[in-house]
């Protein structure tokens, strides 16, 4: 019965996939001229530097063209590293005897990390905050920076991340990218609307809502990342 | 023409590290290959000028999900071998 029931779950789904691709011409240039301004292509190419005054399209077409997609990106992010802690993470009353278990790292490690550690964490948060003018943004500086606390935590016993200040920090994240987008709302435009306040292009303050929104993201893929990781990091094998 | 050179000895790599870690029986060197594949990914893309993704590769694939996979190796054991003897004896 329960096979049955499958196998007409997959025929349903075959029927209409395969009808939505019949209708999609094969190997036909569908993206059509990217030099002229009537195709998606060349309008964002054409129109958004002067528009935005952002000097890196990408991430205009990243947080600000597609910023719903965005958010959709970092709400996926969230729940799997919700899932991961509901699964992994241990109650209070046994943290006494869960402890990382270290590698034993040598002294070389450790010197290593101690110099390496503030210029990743440092590197992470330029890569976030340039996010409009250089290649980047708040995904790669926070994945950056998480490596850095990474380092931190397989090589040192003593240091702790603070889940009370990361949830906060999380949350805090979270809610002001979507209070971003409800005051494009409240402003009487679309959702995720960049404002019309942009300043000049190739300076640190330029673009609009877009740095803003970048370094929002940054700070909230950083702290689950790092949050997954410490997770990882505290189960203990069976032997 | 020295470009395309490059590119086809870094695709070849590309592979070649791609098939040892399908093919390796130690879990520990096949993420290593695994880790190869993102380096010579994140170079692809640096060398066709998108360096946004060269970025997300190289922090990504070549950091996170490396460690991942070594953290979960440690947690549970190293040898395939052992794992699909695991499977026979069940049978």
């Amino acid at each position: 019965m329960k096979n049955v029931f499958i196998i007409i779950l997959l025929v349903v789904i075959g029927y209409f996939l395969a009808n939505t691709f019949a209708d999609i011409p094969f190997g036909e240039n569908r993206i059509g001229d990217i030099e002229s301004s009537e195709t998606v292509a060349g309008y964002y190419l054409s129109n958004t530097v002067e528009k935005s005054k952002v000097a890196n399209v990408i991430t205009a077409i990243v947080v600000n063209y597609r910023g719903l997609d965005t958010l959709g990106e970092v709400t996926v992010l969230f729940l799997a590293s919700t899932g991961l802690a509901s699964i992994l993470y241990r109650r209070k009353e046994e943290e006494e005897d869960v402890e990382r278990l270290n590698l034993p790292s040598s002294r070389i490690m450790r010197t290593g990390v101690r110099v390496l550690f503030p210029s990743i964490v440092l590197l992470g948060i330029y890569v976030f905050i340039h996010g409009h003018l250089t290649p980047g943004g708040g995904f790669q500086g926070g994945t950056i920076v998480a490596t850095g606390f990474l380092l931190m935590l397989i090589s040192y016993k003593g240091f702790n991340t603070n889940h009370n200040r990361m949830v906060w920090i999380e949350s805090l994240a979270g809610l002001s990218f979507v209070g971003i987008g409800i005051w494009g709302l409240l402003s009487g435009n679309t959702f995720l609307e960049n404002s019309t306040n942009v300043g000049v292009l190739n300076s640190l303050i330029s673009g609009g809502l877009i740095p803003i929104i970048y370094i929002v993201v940054g700070f909230k893929v950083a702290v689950e990342l790092t949050g997954i990781l410490d997770i990882l990091l505290k189960i203990k094998p069976k032997k | 023409m020295i470009f395309i050179i490059l590119l086809i000895i870094m695709a070849v790599l590309l592979l070649a590290a791609a098939v040892y870690s399908i093919v390796h029986r130690d879990l520990l060197f096949a993420v290593m290959g695994t880790g190869i594949v993102s380096v010579v990914l994140s170079l692809f893309f640096y060398l066709l000028q998108a360096p946004d993704v060269a970025l997300t590769e190289a922090a990504i694939g070549i950091a996170l999900t490396t460690i991942i996979f070594i953290i979960t190796i440690r947690n549970t054991t190293r040898d395939e071998d052992e794992i699909i003897d695991k499977e026979n004896e069940k049978l």
